[in-house]
Protein backbone atom coordinates (compact mmCIF):
# COMPACT_ATOMS: atom_id res chain seq x y z
CA UNK A 1 0.00 0.00 0.00
CA UNK A 2 1.11 3.66 -0.70
CA UNK A 3 2.28 5.57 1.71
CA UNK A 4 1.35 9.11 2.38
CA UNK A 5 2.56 12.09 4.40
CA UNK A 6 -0.72 13.28 6.53
CA UNK A 7 -2.12 16.12 5.15
CA UNK A 8 -3.04 18.92 8.09
CA UNK A 9 -5.06 21.80 8.76
CA UNK A 10 -2.44 24.77 10.01
CA UNK A 11 -3.46 24.29 14.04
CA UNK A 12 -1.76 20.52 13.11
CA UNK A 13 -5.05 18.95 13.41
CA UNK A 14 -6.18 15.85 10.81
CA UNK A 15 -8.22 17.74 7.90
CA UNK A 16 -11.98 16.77 7.93
CA UNK A 17 -13.65 15.81 5.02
CA UNK A 18 -17.63 15.32 4.57
CA UNK A 19 -18.13 12.27 1.75
CA UNK A 20 -21.32 12.54 -0.73
CA UNK A 21 -22.29 9.88 -2.52
CA UNK A 22 -24.92 7.77 -3.42
CA UNK A 23 -23.26 4.53 -3.29
CA UNK A 24 -21.64 3.07 0.26
CA UNK A 25 -19.21 1.38 -1.64
CA UNK A 26 -17.89 4.29 -3.13
CA UNK A 27 -18.21 6.05 0.27
CA UNK A 28 -15.60 3.75 1.70
CA UNK A 29 -13.74 3.42 -1.08
CA UNK A 30 -12.81 7.37 -0.15
CA UNK A 31 -13.15 6.81 3.31
CA UNK A 32 -9.87 4.17 2.57
CA UNK A 33 -8.40 7.11 1.01
CA UNK A 34 -8.80 9.75 3.80
CA UNK A 35 -7.34 7.53 6.40
CA UNK A 36 -4.44 6.94 3.86
CA UNK A 37 -4.06 10.64 3.67
CA UNK A 38 -4.13 11.08 7.77
CA UNK A 39 -7.85 13.01 7.39
CA UNK A 40 -10.80 12.18 9.50
CA UNK A 41 -14.31 11.81 8.24
CA UNK A 42 -16.74 14.67 9.94
CA UNK A 43 -19.78 13.40 7.94
CA UNK A 44 -21.34 11.25 5.16
CA UNK A 45 -24.31 12.40 2.62
CA UNK A 46 -25.67 9.78 -0.23
CA UNK A 47 -27.48 12.55 -1.93
CA UNK A 48 -27.32 16.51 -2.23
CA UNK A 49 -29.86 17.42 0.54
CA UNK A 50 -27.98 15.54 2.63
CA UNK A 51 -24.41 17.18 1.71
CA UNK A 52 -26.27 20.81 2.60
CA UNK A 53 -27.90 19.68 5.85
CA UNK A 54 -24.15 17.67 6.62
CA UNK A 55 -22.11 20.88 5.47
CA UNK A 56 -24.06 22.86 7.98
CA UNK A 57 -23.66 20.71 10.98
CA UNK A 58 -20.62 19.58 10.34
CA UNK A 59 -18.54 22.30 8.68
CA UNK A 60 -15.51 20.44 7.41
CA UNK A 61 -12.54 21.49 5.40
CA UNK A 62 -13.62 19.78 2.15
CA UNK A 63 -16.10 18.08 0.67
CA UNK A 64 -15.67 15.31 -1.85
CA UNK A 65 -19.03 15.37 -4.05
CA UNK A 66 -20.31 12.67 -6.45
CA UNK A 67 -22.40 14.39 -9.59
CA UNK A 68 -25.40 11.84 -10.66
CA UNK A 69 -27.56 11.45 -7.06
CA UNK A 70 -31.01 11.12 -6.27
CA UNK A 71 -32.85 14.19 -5.12
CA UNK A 72 -30.75 17.02 -6.00
CA UNK A 73 -27.43 16.33 -7.75
CA UNK A 74 -23.78 17.25 -6.88
CA UNK A 75 -23.54 20.37 -9.17
CA UNK A 76 -26.88 22.02 -7.38
CA UNK A 77 -25.39 20.95 -4.23
CA UNK A 78 -22.17 23.08 -5.19
CA UNK A 79 -23.87 25.85 -6.00
CA UNK A 80 -26.46 25.64 -2.74
CA UNK A 81 -23.24 25.41 -0.25
CA UNK A 82 -20.68 28.00 -1.82
CA UNK A 83 -23.94 30.64 -1.82
CA UNK A 84 -23.94 29.89 2.10
CA UNK A 85 -20.52 29.48 2.62
CA UNK A 86 -18.38 30.95 0.25
CA UNK A 87 -14.95 29.45 1.88
CA UNK A 88 -16.19 26.01 1.12
CA UNK A 89 -13.32 23.85 -0.18
CA UNK A 90 -15.58 21.36 -2.80
CA UNK A 91 -13.67 18.66 -4.90
CA UNK A 92 -16.21 16.82 -7.40
CA UNK A 93 -15.47 13.10 -7.78
CA UNK A 94 -17.53 11.77 -10.74
CA UNK A 95 -17.05 8.72 -13.47
CA UNK A 96 -18.42 11.16 -15.69
CA UNK A 97 -15.58 13.68 -16.95
CA UNK A 98 -16.58 15.38 -19.44
CA UNK A 99 -15.80 18.99 -20.21
CA UNK A 100 -19.60 20.23 -20.15
CA UNK A 101 -19.96 18.59 -16.36
CA UNK A 102 -16.26 19.58 -15.35
CA UNK A 103 -16.75 23.30 -16.36
CA UNK A 104 -20.36 23.47 -14.75
CA UNK A 105 -19.32 22.20 -11.37
CA UNK A 106 -16.06 24.81 -11.62
CA UNK A 107 -18.40 27.30 -12.27
CA UNK A 108 -20.81 26.69 -9.73
CA UNK A 109 -17.92 26.80 -6.60
CA UNK A 110 -16.16 23.72 -6.96
CA UNK A 111 -12.66 23.81 -6.41
CA UNK A 112 -11.06 20.75 -8.44
CA UNK A 113 -12.67 17.71 -10.56
CA UNK A 114 -11.15 13.78 -10.33
CA UNK A 115 -12.91 11.44 -12.38
CA UNK A 116 -13.48 7.72 -10.79
CA UNK A 117 -12.11 5.03 -10.34
CA UNK A 118 -9.78 7.56 -8.23
CA UNK A 119 -6.32 6.85 -7.69
CA UNK A 120 -5.07 7.76 -4.09
CA UNK A 121 -2.09 9.58 -5.44
CA UNK A 122 -4.11 12.12 -7.90
CA UNK A 123 -6.26 12.92 -4.92
CA UNK A 124 -3.95 13.34 -2.62
CA UNK A 125 -2.26 15.98 -4.85
CA UNK A 126 -5.54 17.72 -5.69
CA UNK A 127 -6.29 18.08 -1.93
CA UNK A 128 -2.61 19.50 -1.48
CA UNK A 129 -3.75 21.90 -4.14
CA UNK A 130 -6.69 22.55 -2.87
CA UNK A 131 -5.84 23.09 1.04
CA UNK A 132 -2.88 25.06 -0.25
CA UNK A 133 -5.80 27.80 -0.97
CA UNK A 134 -6.97 27.45 2.49
CA UNK A 135 -8.49 30.89 3.54
CA UNK A 136 -8.53 30.18 7.36
CA UNK A 137 -4.83 29.12 6.63
CA UNK A 138 -3.83 32.65 5.89
CA UNK A 139 -1.52 32.29 3.49
CA UNK A 140 0.02 29.57 4.79
CA UNK A 141 0.72 26.35 2.93
CA UNK A 142 -0.82 22.77 4.18
CA UNK A 143 0.99 21.52 6.64
CA UNK A 144 2.33 18.10 5.73
CA UNK A 145 3.05 15.78 8.17
CA UNK A 146 7.11 14.84 8.75
CA UNK A 147 7.62 17.68 6.12
CA UNK A 148 10.30 20.18 7.49
CA UNK A 149 8.77 23.76 7.28
CA UNK A 150 10.73 26.49 8.22
CA UNK B 1 -21.07 -3.88 -35.73
CA UNK B 2 -19.83 -0.69 -34.92
CA UNK B 3 -16.28 -0.79 -33.37
CA UNK B 4 -15.24 2.32 -33.20
CA UNK B 5 -18.83 3.07 -30.59
CA UNK B 6 -17.69 -0.49 -28.66
CA UNK B 7 -14.20 0.10 -28.26
CA UNK B 8 -14.88 2.88 -26.19
CA UNK B 9 -16.56 0.73 -23.17
CA UNK B 10 -13.94 -2.22 -23.38
CA UNK B 11 -10.99 0.15 -22.85
CA UNK B 12 -13.13 1.96 -20.59
CA UNK B 13 -14.07 -1.51 -18.99
CA UNK B 14 -10.51 -2.79 -18.66
CA UNK B 15 -8.85 0.91 -16.93
CA UNK B 16 -11.78 0.34 -14.43
CA UNK B 17 -10.93 -2.57 -13.42
CA UNK B 18 -6.77 -2.73 -13.20
CA UNK B 19 -6.78 0.73 -11.38
CA UNK B 20 -9.59 -0.41 -8.99
CA UNK B 21 -7.99 -3.59 -8.45
CA UNK B 22 -4.22 -2.97 -8.65
CA UNK B 23 -3.93 -5.41 -11.28
CA UNK B 24 -3.43 -6.32 -14.77
CA UNK B 25 -6.69 -7.65 -16.31
CA UNK B 26 -6.80 -9.51 -19.74
CA UNK B 27 -9.79 -9.97 -22.31
CA UNK B 28 -10.52 -13.85 -21.99
CA UNK B 29 -13.35 -13.90 -24.48
CA UNK B 30 -14.85 -12.06 -27.15
CA UNK B 31 -17.98 -12.42 -29.12
CA UNK B 32 -20.90 -12.09 -31.04
CA UNK B 33 -24.04 -12.37 -30.09
CA UNK B 34 -27.57 -12.12 -31.76
CA UNK B 35 -29.41 -13.59 -29.36
CA UNK B 36 -31.30 -12.63 -25.98
CA UNK B 37 -28.67 -11.76 -23.29
CA UNK B 38 -29.06 -14.05 -19.73
CA UNK B 39 -26.90 -13.01 -17.30
CA UNK B 40 -24.37 -14.91 -15.87
CA UNK B 41 -25.19 -12.83 -11.89
CA UNK B 42 -25.78 -9.62 -10.95
CA UNK B 43 -26.66 -7.82 -14.02
CA UNK B 44 -26.41 -3.75 -14.67
CA UNK B 45 -28.20 -2.32 -17.64
CA UNK B 46 -27.61 1.41 -18.80
CA UNK B 47 -29.57 2.56 -21.58
CA UNK B 48 -27.79 4.94 -23.94
CA UNK B 49 -30.14 7.52 -25.97
CA UNK B 50 -29.20 10.28 -28.32
CA UNK B 51 -27.03 10.56 -31.52
CA UNK B 52 -26.09 7.13 -30.40
CA UNK B 53 -27.99 4.47 -29.14
CA UNK B 54 -28.11 1.31 -26.91
CA UNK B 55 -27.33 -0.28 -24.28
CA UNK B 56 -24.85 -1.83 -22.08
CA UNK B 57 -24.80 -4.67 -19.76
CA UNK B 58 -21.88 -5.18 -16.97
CA UNK B 59 -22.37 -8.75 -15.26
CA UNK B 60 -20.88 -10.48 -12.05
CA UNK B 61 -21.11 -13.40 -10.30
CA UNK B 62 -22.29 -12.35 -6.66
CA UNK B 63 -19.20 -13.32 -5.16
CA UNK B 64 -16.76 -11.81 -8.05
CA UNK B 65 -18.80 -8.17 -6.64
CA UNK B 66 -18.01 -9.26 -3.12
CA UNK B 67 -14.50 -9.87 -3.71
CA UNK B 68 -14.02 -6.29 -5.65
CA UNK B 69 -16.12 -4.66 -3.01
CA UNK B 70 -13.71 -6.10 -0.01
CA UNK B 71 -10.48 -4.94 -2.15
CA UNK B 72 -11.68 -1.24 -2.67
CA UNK B 73 -13.15 -0.57 0.48
CA UNK B 74 -9.65 -1.73 2.27
CA UNK B 75 -11.51 -3.82 4.93
CA UNK B 76 -14.41 -6.40 5.17
CA UNK B 77 -17.90 -6.14 3.91
CA UNK B 78 -20.81 -7.20 4.37
CA UNK B 79 -21.54 -10.36 2.36
CA UNK B 80 -24.92 -9.53 1.50
CA UNK B 81 -26.70 -9.29 -2.30
CA UNK B 82 -27.59 -5.59 -1.74
CA UNK B 83 -23.61 -5.00 -1.39
CA UNK B 84 -22.97 -6.96 -4.59
CA UNK B 85 -25.85 -5.26 -6.36
CA UNK B 86 -24.47 -1.99 -5.00
CA UNK B 87 -20.81 -3.10 -6.36
CA UNK B 88 -22.06 -3.94 -9.47
CA UNK B 89 -23.86 -0.38 -9.95
CA UNK B 90 -20.75 1.58 -8.97
CA UNK B 91 -18.48 -0.40 -11.39
CA UNK B 92 -21.30 0.16 -14.19
CA UNK B 93 -21.21 3.62 -12.98
CA UNK B 94 -17.34 4.14 -13.52
CA UNK B 95 -17.39 2.29 -16.61
CA UNK B 96 -19.80 3.76 -18.68
CA UNK B 97 -18.89 7.69 -17.27
CA UNK B 98 -15.66 6.67 -18.37
CA UNK B 99 -16.37 5.47 -21.59
CA UNK B 100 -19.08 8.14 -22.04
CA UNK B 101 -16.75 10.88 -21.71
CA UNK B 102 -14.64 9.70 -24.71
CA UNK B 103 -17.31 9.60 -26.63
CA UNK B 104 -18.95 13.18 -25.54
CA UNK B 105 -15.72 14.60 -26.37
CA UNK B 106 -15.45 13.38 -30.00
CA UNK B 107 -18.51 15.25 -30.28
CA UNK B 108 -21.86 12.69 -29.76
CA UNK B 109 -24.49 13.50 -28.13
CA UNK B 110 -26.58 11.33 -25.66
CA UNK B 111 -28.22 10.48 -22.29
CA UNK B 112 -27.26 8.13 -20.44
CA UNK B 113 -29.35 6.67 -17.87
CA UNK B 114 -28.76 4.96 -14.51
CA UNK B 115 -28.38 1.94 -14.35
CA UNK B 116 -30.69 -0.82 -13.72
CA UNK B 117 -30.18 -4.10 -11.98
CA UNK B 118 -31.15 -6.95 -13.59
CA UNK B 119 -32.04 -9.96 -11.75
CA UNK B 120 -35.20 -11.76 -13.73
CA UNK B 121 -34.00 -15.01 -15.21
CA UNK B 122 -35.33 -14.25 -18.53
CA UNK B 123 -33.14 -12.63 -20.90
CA UNK B 124 -32.41 -8.93 -22.23
CA UNK B 125 -32.86 -8.76 -25.75
CA UNK B 126 -30.62 -6.11 -28.08
CA UNK B 127 -31.75 -3.37 -29.59
CA UNK B 128 -34.05 -4.59 -32.74
CA UNK B 129 -31.42 -3.99 -35.49
CA UNK B 130 -28.31 -4.17 -33.46
CA UNK B 131 -26.10 -7.12 -32.86
CA UNK B 132 -24.23 -7.31 -29.46
CA UNK B 133 -20.81 -7.83 -28.59
CA UNK B 134 -19.53 -9.81 -25.37
CA UNK B 135 -16.59 -9.63 -23.60
CA UNK B 136 -15.44 -11.75 -20.82
CA UNK B 137 -12.52 -9.68 -18.97
CA UNK B 138 -10.61 -11.88 -16.35
CA UNK B 139 -9.74 -9.46 -13.47
CA UNK B 140 -7.46 -10.40 -10.14
CA UNK B 141 -10.88 -11.10 -8.23
CA UNK B 142 -12.73 -12.98 -10.89
CA UNK B 143 -14.53 -12.81 -14.58
CA UNK B 144 -16.31 -10.10 -15.10
CA UNK B 145 -18.66 -9.78 -18.83
CA UNK B 146 -19.70 -7.17 -20.58
CA UNK B 147 -22.48 -6.81 -23.23
CA UNK B 148 -22.18 -3.74 -25.48
CA UNK B 149 -25.06 -3.28 -28.30
CA UNK B 150 -24.71 0.33 -29.70
CA UNK B 151 -25.75 2.18 -33.10
CA UNK B 152 -25.61 5.44 -34.72
CA UNK B 153 -28.98 7.04 -34.50
CA UNK B 154 -28.88 9.06 -37.45
CA UNK B 155 -27.19 6.64 -39.62
CA UNK B 156 -29.81 4.11 -39.21
CA UNK B 157 -32.53 6.66 -40.08
CA UNK B 158 -30.41 7.77 -43.07
CA UNK B 159 -30.31 4.05 -44.31
CA UNK B 160 -33.96 3.52 -44.18
CA UNK B 161 -34.65 6.54 -46.07
CA UNK B 162 -34.12 4.78 -49.48
CA UNK B 163 -36.11 1.98 -48.81
CA UNK B 164 -39.06 4.38 -47.30
CA UNK B 165 -38.82 6.13 -50.89
CA UNK B 166 -39.13 2.66 -52.79
CA UNK B 167 -42.83 1.69 -50.96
Amino acid sequence: MQQFAALLRKDSRPVRYLVVDDSVFARKNLIKMIEMFGGEVAGEAGDGLTAIAEYNRTKPDIVLMDITMPQMEGIEAVERIVRQHAEARIVMVSSVGYQENILAALQKGAKHFVQKPVKPEVLYEILRYVLSDDPTAAGAPVALAGEHRS
Amino acid sequence: MRMELIQPFINAADAVFAESLQAPTKIADLAMDEETYRRKGIAALILIKGEIEGRVILDLAPEVALKVATHLAGSAVEQSEQVARETVCELANMVIGNSVTLLNDQGFRFKVFPPEIHVNEQGLAGGADTEAMVICIETACGQVYLNIAMHYLHRRRQEREPASALD
